[in-house]
């Protein structure tokens, strides 16, 4: 297994799915069989392959990178193919591929229209190796590149197979196809966060050149350099900014975040999927990846706002949760306040804050993204996702009401399931933030987000009480509405078992986490 | 007497204990490790988590559709607490076991078992109580619309429940304090199809909530000071009395925090407002969980961290001690009153259930622990008797309303006597149950302000005051449900065995239970309480102080008389009642002192309208309006520079105007939806930018 070690394994995690898009491509528009077999085929392979990973890594040294390869790649700028593995990422490319494989099996027989499964499935395959990508890169070119890969399959996707419904946008008196604004709203909030934060590489990648003998785009050398204080000044405060606006515009924080209800809404439900489970996860990775190990000092400096920018999240998307009638909106405005929990959490620049938030990102991936298959199958089948006129569901049909009911609660954070740690401990954190950031502040930050909770479970037993409970409006009469089918189950069911056991197991997300960040807040900010 | 096999587990803790609290009481137990049933009480808890699964997937199948996994379920855990109890009383158990699921920073994670007195206690109680209810509940849910799937959830109820009260931590505390208030949520909201079920249960739940969110708060303030979620760790940096230990500068707001977690599932002002309404559910519920058990969780807890809050040095929790006797007398007299107008004979006893409540509260506050659990085990069982008469009642006439009932006396002989007999516990009589409970509060009140607490003699005025109360409403729901003319419209008939037989044995439970803890001559209840962990005191009465019982007695009578005097059928007429209706006293009870009002129309309403629709405003308008304005913007600039280029401006500004018409394209591009076009030229930028830096 040795070449599985060196490299190869992380290779295939991530390569797999590209294999897939091409073989997809080379098969004929009417076999739809085949290509759902083949992208079911090549995604399973990277999970298995993903999966494999596990039983390679060593979890007695979480806190460093494995698996790894460091090869030549653009030697002119000095840009390598650096990947690896630590436990910081390893639980998100499982999450990546994990979910992917999902995706594709709900879409077995949910075509949103235009039909075309080729494209789609195609398009969710790049998707997977940009998602996973990001996760192992170590090289901010390669890094840069991964996450941008993302951009533009997620564009069409939105764009093509997106809500046709006509979005009335306010004060200019646009009346525009949903798909049209949101794609392109997602897609330009995106590039232009993308360009700073390129901006940003790029000047990092200059400003080594300074303390080593060659410019690097390595993230490991850089963070070297940024634990040993190379990086200060206005320097380092425009770089972190840029950086800043790059990720913060991806999670998103309030107020970069107006894409993501819209994008979300309009996107096909397996789009939301990947959104809400994923893609938002690449925004708190990086921060925490690439923000604080390599410009700590500032990440130190601006932790307050960024605390304070993550708690009016919390209670600013909570509050718009409250005032949505569609369903699917509301979901998508949740993101903001879970995400205001995750980023919460990295403020305090604490382990339990860092472990909360990541154990928070793979929560809000199995949860959100339940809920967004939810929402999706509900829309198919009642043609709508106005809660004035849903009720009753647990009548029409009470499988998929309780699996509602589950997610739902899920996501407010009942304890002992998966969405619990990262609220409660992101909360504790912001009780004994680092050293040096101010604990008024913080705990200030504590209250509000201990509101923020009691919101979510408002707006999300508002949800319950609108869609389940009730009697089924007159309009619904005589429909013959099909329960949860075998494709749902398949792909709903490990999402609630997931959901469960890192409930009650933590140990799941914590055993990857716990140590290599403890040792990243260490090389960072010092014991 | 420590026995030879010590849990490998945990080492057990042995201990003569000095001098304890306020009350002068010492504390010498020697707690052994219970042995293996001690080892496998996990399966207390376990089952009734996995149970509700099976009764969900294959309860349909079964002969009794569920049930008999239901209340199979109750009688191992009342066996297994019996057997519990008794090991516990032949010689005392205090162990505990964990098992880590993760570890966050330097905190275990851990979920585990506690098996010491106050557990035991819990566990006894639930199952028995549990019993009781699900064997009633068959009768009484039989032809439900959801009868599997009640079931299913009740027995979920358990196994929260359980895993609260068998907590070694403030996670697994937090865990089951949780799942008892989904269970809570999903059975209250029992028939959905009625909004206001539904709305009831989310009152609950979001009432609960709010409180949780403190209780978020005192947990992390707690473990924070402490270094560990455990209890045991928590109680020994409060054993060791270390000021230098940050829980001495976090102790009050820890203690506050966490009381008032306490105070949402138990119920006290100014949270007691989703109880009543918790009353939609089906009365089973009602009688264990909105009675019985999962409202004491606030008690228990209390009790479970009871050394903090005792702390006579000031040092931790002591000065949150005041106010937790103060919040429960205010919720026992002012709650007690609500009762004197309520039609609804389930909402009779809801506010009894707070009111009663108070006095456990106010106990814990005034130090007397062994007082406060005692009145919670001996309120278990006489309220869920009270709760499942009343069920009989409801059951029988087909409605709430206690002006439907009347006369059933003859009619419904079983339930009326065992109803007359929790009612006796209920207010006190000499020698049910609830008098040696309810008394010993009042004696320990009656001490801390011997003592010279003000505030302890101004909650004994409220507590002895509340035993007019209590006999008042309970009087006056005897007389106008038993006594008297029949004015219901169904034909009342007494209820099947399967219902009544429950009634008999819980009020057998209610008549004698009080016998257990009889200061001056036999206390095993004490003796079973004082196996725990660390040692502690408590204001404790060593014997009945007869003046007091006297006070106590007549203030019940006047209760009784009152109420005879003016809701025994035969002796008044309407009119006659209806000038007890005092001028503001009665709409302000009518109205529930407008405490729901005000947080319906003060907090509720103006969160859910106003406020959310000034957010969405502000995101649609301000926030998203940027985002809009800018592409308005970038469009009109694409606009004007084409215009430009088209009207061929002269020689001077071609070269600017061949600029500005360059990036104008750009964001004419993308605003025509050509955004692939625009990521091949953002590429092309990149890579040119790489170019350039490579040159330099």
């Amino acid at each position: 297994m040795e070449w599985f070690d060196n490299g190869w394994g992380i290779a295939l995690t991530v390569f797999l799915p590209l294999v897939g898009a091409v073989v997809l491509l080379a098969i004929p528009r009417a076999q739809e069989a085949a290509l759902k077999w083949t992208a079911l085929i090549f995604s399973g392979a990277a999970f298995v392959s993903g999966l494999a990973l596990l039983f390679r890594f060593d979890f007695s040294r979480t806190g460093d990178l494995q698996l790894g390869a460091n090869l030549n790649w653009i030697e002119a700028i000095n840009a390598r193919y650096h990947v690896g593995v630590d436990g910081i990422s390893l639980p998100l490319v499982v999450l990546s591929v994990f979910i992917t494989v999902l995706v594709v099996l709900y879409s077995w027989n949910h075509w949103p229209e235009p039909h075309n499964p080729k494209m789609l499935l195609a398009l969710i395959m790049v998707i997977a190796v940009g998602m996973t990508g990001t996760f192992v890169a170590l090289d901010l070119v390669l890094f840069f590149v991964f996450f941008e890969v993302v951009l533009l399959p997620m564009y069409f996707m939105i764009g093509i197979w997106g809500d046709r419904g006509v979005r009335h946008v306010p004060l200019f008196n646009w009346n525009i196809e949903m798909r049209l604004y949101a794609s392109l709203k997602f897609f330009v909030f995106t590039l232009f966060g993308s360009a700073f934060m390129l901006l940003g590489f790029l000047a990092l990648y200059f400003r080594s050149g300074d303390f080593l003998d060659h410019r690097t785009f390595d993230m490991l050398e850089l963070a070297q350099l940024g634990s040993a204080g190379r990086f200060a000044g206005s320097f380092a405060f425009w770089v972190f900014f840029a950086l800043f606006l790059g990720f913060a515009v991806k999670v998103p924080m309030w107020p970069l975040h107006t894409w993501l209800p819209d994008a979300h809404t309009a996107a096909p439900t397996i789009g939301s999927v990947i959104l809400a489970a994923i893609l938002l996860k690449l925004g708190t990775y990086a921060f925490i990846r690439i923000s604080i190990p390599i410009l700590p000092q500032e990440a130190k400096n601006w932790a307050w706002l960024i605390g304070v920018l993550a708690v009016i999240g919390i209670i600013y998307g909570s509050l718009a949760c409250l005032a949505q009638t569609d369903m699917k909106r509301l979901i998508a405005y949740s993101s903001v306040g879970h995400m205001g929990f995750v980023m919460l959490g990295i403020a305090t620049l604490t382990s339990i804050g860092i472990n909360a938030a990541i154990i928070g990102m793979v929560a809000h991936g199995l949860i959100t993204g339940l809920l967004f298959f939810l929402a999706g199958s509900m829309a198919h089948r009642y043609h709508t996702r106005d809660m004035g006129r849903l009720g009753g569901n647990m009548k029409l049909m009470p499988v998929m009401g309780v699996l509602l009911g589950f997610a739902a609660m899920a996501s407010l954070g009942l304890p002992a399931l998966a969405g619990f740690w990262g609220e409660f401990m992101a909360l504790m954190a912001s009780f004994n933030p680092l050293a040096g950031l101010d604990p008024t502040l913080f705990r200030g930050l504590m209250i509000a987000g201990a509101i923020g909770t009691v919101l979510t479970a408002g707006y999300m037993l508002w949800m319950l009480r609108s869609v389940n409970f009730g009697e089924p409006s007159d309009e619904w009469v005589g429909h013959d509405f099909h329960d949860v089918d075998a494709w749902e189950w398949l792909a709903w069911a490990p999402l609630v078992i997931a959901t469960i056991a890192v409930g009650i197991y933590p140990r799941i997300v914590l055993g990857f986490t716990n140590d290599a960040v403890a040792q990243l807040v260490t090389r960072a900010f010092g014991g | 007497m420590v026995p030879a096999s010590v849990s490998t587990l945990l080492p057990i803790l042995a201990f003569v204990a000095e001098e304890g609290g306020e009350g002068g009481h010492e504390v010498a137990v020697q707690v052994g490790n219970g042995g293996a049933l001690a080892q496998w009480a996990w399966l207390i808890v376990a089952v009734p988590l996995v149970v509700p699964f099976l009764i969900v997937f294959f309860g349909k199948k079964l002969p009794f559709k569920g049930w008999e996994l239901a209340a199979g379920t109750m009688g191992f855990i009342g066996a297994y607490g019996t057997a519990l109890l008794l090991a516990n009383a032949a010689s005392p158990i205090a162990t505990e076991f964990t098992l880590e699921v993760g570890r966050i920073g330097s905190f275990a994670i851990e979920w585990g078992w506690v098996v010491d007195g106050l557990s035991i206690m819990m566990y006894f109680l639930v199952g028995v109580v549990g019993f009781f209810v699900f064997v009633y509940a068959k009768g009484y849910m039989e032809g439900d619309i959801r009868f599997t799937w009640f079931f299913a959830a009740f027995t979920l109820f358990a196994g929260g429940m359980l895993v609260l009260v068998s907590a070694p931590n403030l996670i697994q505390l937090i865990v089951g304090w949780e799942m008892v208030g989904l269970a809570s949520y999903l059975l209250i909201g029992h028939y959905w199809e009625d909004y206001a079920n539904v709305d009831a249960g989310n009152k609950a739940f979001m009432t609960n909530k709010v409180a949780d969110a403190a209780l978020f708060i005192g947990a992390i303030i707690m473990a924070l000071s402490v270094g560990s979620f455990s209890f045991a760790d928590m109680l020994a940096v409060v054993t060791a009395q270390d000021a230098s230990s940050p829980l001495a500068t976090f102790g009050f707001w820890a203690g506050l925090m966490l009381f008032i977690g306490a105070m949402g599932k138990s119920a006290q002002f100014p949270f007691h407002v989703w109880l009543p309404d918790a009353m939609a559910g089906p009365t089973p519920v009602s009688a264990l969980m909105h009675a019985a058990t999962m409202v004491t969780a606030g008690v228990y807890l209390l009790g479970r961290i009871f050394p903090f809050y005792l702390d006579p040095a000031g040092l931790f929790g002591g000065q949150v001690r005041v106010i937790i006797m103060i919040i429960g007398g205010i919720t026992l007299l002012f709650m007690g009153l609500l009762a004197f107008v309520q039609n609804d004979i389930k909402k009779v006893l809801a506010y009894s259930t707070v009111s009663q409540l108070g006095y456990m509260v106010a106990a814990m506050g005034a130090g007397a622990y062994t007082a406060g659990l005692f009145h919670l085990f001996t309120h278990a069982f006489f309220k869920s008797l009270l709760f499942l008469g009343a069920g009989s009642v409801i059951h029988a006439v087909h409605s709430n309303d206690m002006s439907d009932m009347g006369g059933l006396r003859k009619r419904m002989p079983y339930t009326y006597a065992t109803f007359v007999i929790g009612t006796l516990a209920l207010i006190g009589l000499f020698p049910f149950a609830g008098f040696w409970s309810k008394d010993e509060i009042i004696a320990s009140l009656y001490e801390v302000g011997i003592e010279g607490s003000g505030a302890g003699w101004f909650v004994f005025a409220l507590a002895v005051a509340g035993s007019f109360v209590t006999a008042f409403y309970m009087g006056r729901a005897v007389f106008l449900t038993f006594f008297g003319e029949y004015k219901g419209h169904a034909q009342p008939h007494e209820s099947p065995r399967v219902m009544t037989y429950p009634l008999i044995g819980l009020a057998g439970f209610a008549a004698l239970a009080g016998l257990l803890n009889m200061p001056g001559i036999a206390t095993p209840f004490t003796s079973w309480l004082a196996a725990r962990r660390v040692p502690m005191g408590d204001v404790h009465a060593q014997s009945i102080n007869w003046g007091l019982v006297g006070l106590v007695t007549a203030m019940l009578a006047v209760g009784v008389v009152l109420a005879y005097r003016i809701f025994f059928p035969d002796r008044v007429t309407q009119a006659e009642r209806d000038r007890f209706e005092i001028p503001v006293l009665y709409p302000l009870l009518r109205h529930k002192y407008y405490i729901d009002d005000l947080y319906m129309d003060g907090i509720v309403r103006p969160t859910m309208g106003p406020l959310a629709s000034a957010v969405l405003w502000v995101d649609m308008w301000v926030v998203d309006g940027i985002v809009n304005g800018a592409g308005v913007v970038a469009r009109g600039l694409a606009t004007a520079v084409r215009w430009f280029d088209n009207r061929g401006v002269d020689g001077i500004f071609n070269g600017a105007a061949a600029a500005t018409g360059g990036s104008g394209s750009v964001l004419r591009l993308f605003f025509t939806g050509k955004v692939q076009q625009y990521a091949a030229l953002s590429f092309a930028g990149v890579v040119l930018l790489a170019v350039l830096f490579i040159i330099f």
